[in-house]
């Protein structure tokens, strides 16, 4: 896998509005503090607080309506939390364009008529700025960064042609053309096949070596345990943050999924059945 | 051959035939090129209650000018404009659905421009030319102000075309990149009212929503790239203008409604015969499987 050029247009950030903030480099790269969302009356996040650093790989894992997506979009700073607040590098997440939200395959309209770079493209119109179309250089470092994710070839497919896996890694390309330093992932490996899966933790490694801070949903807690620093777990309450050992205790476990799990302890471990099936959105 | 070529240049002799042609071809541009963002967006039936719900203030102007162009227009752009932006803020926080507010505003502003053009006593041909456009009757002062806010709606979409794509394909995207979504979606409701004011005396309120969606939807059927799609959408909303125009001059047919037939007519044939997606191309597909 290629290395990405360094781009040197990054400190003068060309911003939409000329509003986005500079980090602050003690800061740590998301500081989420008492978050709570209620929509309705209902409750959907309740008090959750945590801290990410730099480079870290942290799986989120809940049953389903744990608030896994909801949790990314105020981090993201597309959804404002009913109380609390979210810091990324020191600052409010709404003055950053260095968050990329990896949505989930089922919510994306994959007849739209652009194609896999148009796509990745999109991911630097935050830096091209307004009255600006991309120009040669632009499309240069879109082709950098579908070669990072192997997908130089397919630069110009209609996105409906693309595989599941191929969707996925196109759009970590467009987080990489974003240059983003905090990605969020909504599931990512939600029906992939094994080989697939495998491309897209290869490209995470990569991303690491970039300092680049990911936070992935995920429904499987063996992926989760054995591919992550930390893991995450949800359910509308942080109930667990840490290693995988000190998180997934049958009694957390049965807390976060309540009487849809059943716990077997064997020789080699616990084993989890979960009959809570598939993504959230299918 | 110089039959064929007599068929075509014949009708050039009569100026109003060629401001026709020049008005249909300029309309036939610009209601595709902003079709091709309302089809991508699901905004057909939007941008057929703007149309309609613009009445009342074409009306107004009508009444106040005893049948002048000028004011029309004007009336009807500001009419169109607030109406485009009170639709764009129903239905945050209301508690009825947005496709029936839409409704109700549509057919309640619909009703206001009929009884207001109905107090004048000869209503009837007036009010038909609104609803079904009168483009024979297009003067070279219309053709200017087709041609001054068709440009504008024009050079506003190549100026924010990236902006609109993300906010079309990726709302979320648009909101983490922080591009001033709202204020870009009601840009794109505006310059649907414009276009719309600009096509009035084409096609009429009544038929708006095809030369808006149908060539969109035509292209959309034979293209997978947004900027093909959109050129192509102009070109078979300009080619149905002509076409159209000239089917109404030989076969005396009211010319805004040949002019969407002959859209239809398009959209038709892309749909069963589009080489990718058409379905008699499906159909073959399946008996050889």
């Amino acid at each position: 896998m290629k290395k990405l050029k360094t781009n040197p247009g990054r400190l003068s950030v060309a911003s939409f509005w000329g509003r986005h903030v500079p980090h602050q480099v003690e800061a740590p790269i998301l500081d989420v503090s008492g978050v709570t969302v209620r929509y309705d009356g209902r409750a959907i996040l309740e008090d959750v607080s945590f801290r990410l650093t730099a480079g870290e790989r942290v799986a989120v894992v809940g049953p389903n309506g744990a608030g896994k997506s909801t949790l990314f979009r105020v981090i993201a700073g597309v959804l404002h939390p009913t109380a609390g607040e979210v810091k990324v590098a020191g600052h409010g997440p709404g003055g950053h364009i260095c968050i990329a939200y990896v949505p989930q395959r089922s919510q994306v309209d994959w007849t739209f008529p652009v194609t896999v770079a148009e796509v990745v493209m999109m991911g630097r119109i935050g830096k091209l700025g307004l009255l600006r179309h991309p120009g040669r250089k632009d499309w240069e470092y879109v082709r950098q960064c579908l070669e990072v994710v192997g997908m130089a070839d397919l630069a110009g497919r209609q996105i409906g042609e693309l595989s599941g896996g191929q969707q996925q890694r196109m759009f970590i390309a467009r987080a990489l053309a974003q240059e983003a330093e905090l990605m969020l992932m909504d599931e990512p490996l939600t029906g992939l096949d094994m080989p697939a899966q495998e491309d897209i933790f290869r490209i995470l490694n990569e991303l690491r070596h970039r300092q680049v801070t990911v936070m992935m949903a995920t429904h499987d807690l063996n992926l989760a345990t054995e591919r992550f620093d930390r893991v995450i777990l949800l359910n509308k309450r942080l109930l667990g943050i840490g290693q995988p050992e000190e998180v997934f205790t049958p009694e957390l476990l049965r807390e976060a999924y309540g009487g849809h799990l059943r716990l077997i302890q064997t020789e080699d471990g616990l084993i989890m059945l979960s009959d809570t099936c598939c993504g959230e959105g299918f | 051959m110089n039959g064929l070529v007599d068929v075509i240049v014949g009708p050039l002799s009569y100026p109003f035939m060629v401001r026709g042609l020049l008005a249909v071809v300029m309309v036939g541009v610009v209601c595709a090129t902003v079709g091709t963002y309302m089809v991508l967006r699901g905004m057909a039936f939007f941008g057929d209650a703007l149309a309609h719900a613009i009445l009342p203030g074409v009306a107004v102007g009508y009444l106040l000018s005893g049948g002048e162009r000028g004011p029309v227009f004007w009336w009807g752009m500001i009419t169109a404009i607030l109406t485009a932006i009170g639709i764009g803020a129903i239905g945050k926080g209301a508690r009825i659905k947005e496709d029936t507010a839409i409704g109700i505003i549509f057919a309640g502003m619909f009703a206001l421009g009929i009884a207001l053009i109905s107090t004048v006593r000869s209503y009837a041909v007036d009010l038909a030319h609104f609803l079904f456009g009168d483009v024979l009757s297009v003067s070279p002062r219309d053709l200017g102000l087709t041609a001054i806010f068709g440009g504008l709606v024009l050079l506003t979409i190549l100026a924010f075309y990236k902006e609109f794509l993300v906010l079309s394909f990726d709302p979320i995207l648009a909101a983490t990149l922080r591009l001033p979504s709202t204020l870009l979606h009601n840009l794109l409701l505006v310059l649907i009212a414009v276009t719309i004011v600009v096509s009035l005396q084409t096609v009429g309120v009544a038929l708006m929503v095809a030369m808006l969606v149908t060539p969109a939807a035509t292209a959309y059927l034979l293209t997978h790239r947004l900027l093909p799609m959109m050129a192509l959408a102009a070109f078979i909303g300009a080619l149905s203008g002509v076409v159209g125009l000239y089917l109404s001059y030989y076969i005396s047919m009211a010319s805004g409604a040949a002019i969407v037939l002959v859209c239809t007519t398009f959209f038709l044939l892309a749909l069963f015969f589009s080489p990718r997606q058409g379905l008699v191309g499906a159909w073959v597909r399946t008996l050889r499987a």
